[in-house]
């Protein structure tokens, strides 16, 4: 599945699960996929397509945003999390951190829907999880 | 090194081409080429491989074939001597002597072509586990690459869609904000409807001669309990 196959696809499902899904495509040298879910506005779901894998990114917050004085703490609540949370992990890509899906090529539509609202509600439950750990 | 440590040196170099860790000084894709290599390999071992079970299997049939006729030369000769044909005997003899050199030699080929055989299903096998490990990395760098520039691509949108980046708690809040007003919204929503459904079917029984007033089912109670006391 490429990401226009996905765009289109996404945009014909007038919803999913109850949730709205809207999508909206991000140009540069990787076709990303911006997508957000019903009432998380804040949170969208970036969603690039590999030769091997979907892979679908959530940004929680920014390095500036963590208690330094807790930092290490958080990290390794973050650690711990990666295994209860369902289908999602934590991860970091620059000075963000971020919560993120894979899933295989071969998944169909519904996979990847299933995906992204889990990880958007993941990404909500974690934020607020982590919530004293940042300024 | 490790594909993975590779990685990681480059991210926290800050490099912003992890594709360059598989572009050797000639600028080649390193990983691509020995992958190419590898299915060279793979494709030119995969048919030394036929080409040399096809002749393992006709040594085979050859030995085959030997033995048999040794078989029945020995029967010839056993039947010349009962008839004491001394000089016929010896003749098929020679023969037989013959073919079993040639058994000896065509023993040796179809041994030397199951060694071979050998060797090659076991090439096969580790340029296989090659190939699927020289893919296994190029996946691992390729995901790396391509997550860095769909990131910088999200910065880049980040910045010309001038949209202003909250922090993650103010953005929680406005999203339970938002969340409450459309459950709030929808609470209100059912209430309405139940009540102007209830209002509805009472006015429709009143006008029915239904149900109508307190008292009615207030005499009703009565009517009951003087019943049951009866």
């Amino acid at each position: 599945m490429n990401i226009e196959d996905l765009a289109m696809r996404i945009s014909d499902l007038s919803s999913f699960d109850g949730y709205h899904l809207d999508c909206q495509p991000i140009p540069g040298e990787v076709e990303v996929l911006q997508i957000t879910v019903g009432d998380f506005d804040e949170l969208p779901t970036y969603v690039s397509v590999t030769d091997t894998q979907i892979l679908c990114i959530t940004y929680l917050f920014t390095e500036d945003e963590v208690k330094t004085e807790r930092r290490t703490e958080m990290l390794e609540e973050m650690l711990e999390l990666n295994i209860p949370i369902p289908l999602s992990s934590f991860s970091k890509i620059d000075e963000r951190y971020v919560i993120f899906g894979a899933l295989s090529n071969n998944s169909g539509i519904e996979d990847v829907c299933h995906e992204i609202i889990t990880l958007t509600e993941n990404a909500a439950e974690s934020i607020s999880a982590l919530e004293d750990f940042l300024s | 090194m490790s594909v993975l440590k590779k990685i990681m040196t480059a991210v926290r170099g800050g490099a912003r081409e992890v594709g360059e860790l598989i572009v050797d000084a000639n600028g080649t894709r390193i990983f691509e080429q020995e992958i190419q290599d590898a299915e060279t390999h793979l494709r030119k071992a995969k048919q030394d491989l036929t080409d040399v079970m096809a002749k393992q299997m006709q040594a085979g049939r050859k030995v085959e074939s030997l033995k048999k006729e040794i078989g029945e030369h020995e029967g010839y000769t056993v039947q010349a001597l009962e008839k004491g044909n001394e000089e016929l005997a010896l003749e098929i003899a020679e023969k037989i002597a013959q073919l079993e050199t040639d058994l000896l030699e065509q023993e040796e080929v179809h041994k030397s072509f199951s060694g071979h055989v050998v060797r090659l299903k076991d090439l096969v096998k580790k340029t296989e586990r090659q190939l699927k490990e020289y893919q296994r990395q190029l996946s691992m760098v390729k995901t790396t690459e391509s997550v860095q520039k769909a990131s910088a691509a999200i910065t880049d949108n980040f910045a010309s869609s001038n949209s202003k980046i909250i922090s993650a708690k103010d953005s929680l809040e406005r999203i339970k904000e938002r969340q409450q007003n459309t459950f709030d919204r929808l609470a209100a929503a059912e209430q309405l409807e139940a009540e102007n459904s209830d209002k509805g079917l009472d006015e429709k029984m009143k006008a029915a001669g239904i149900g109508g007033g307190d008292d009615k089912s207030a005499n009703a109670v009565l009517d009951r309990l003087r019943a049951r006391q009866a």
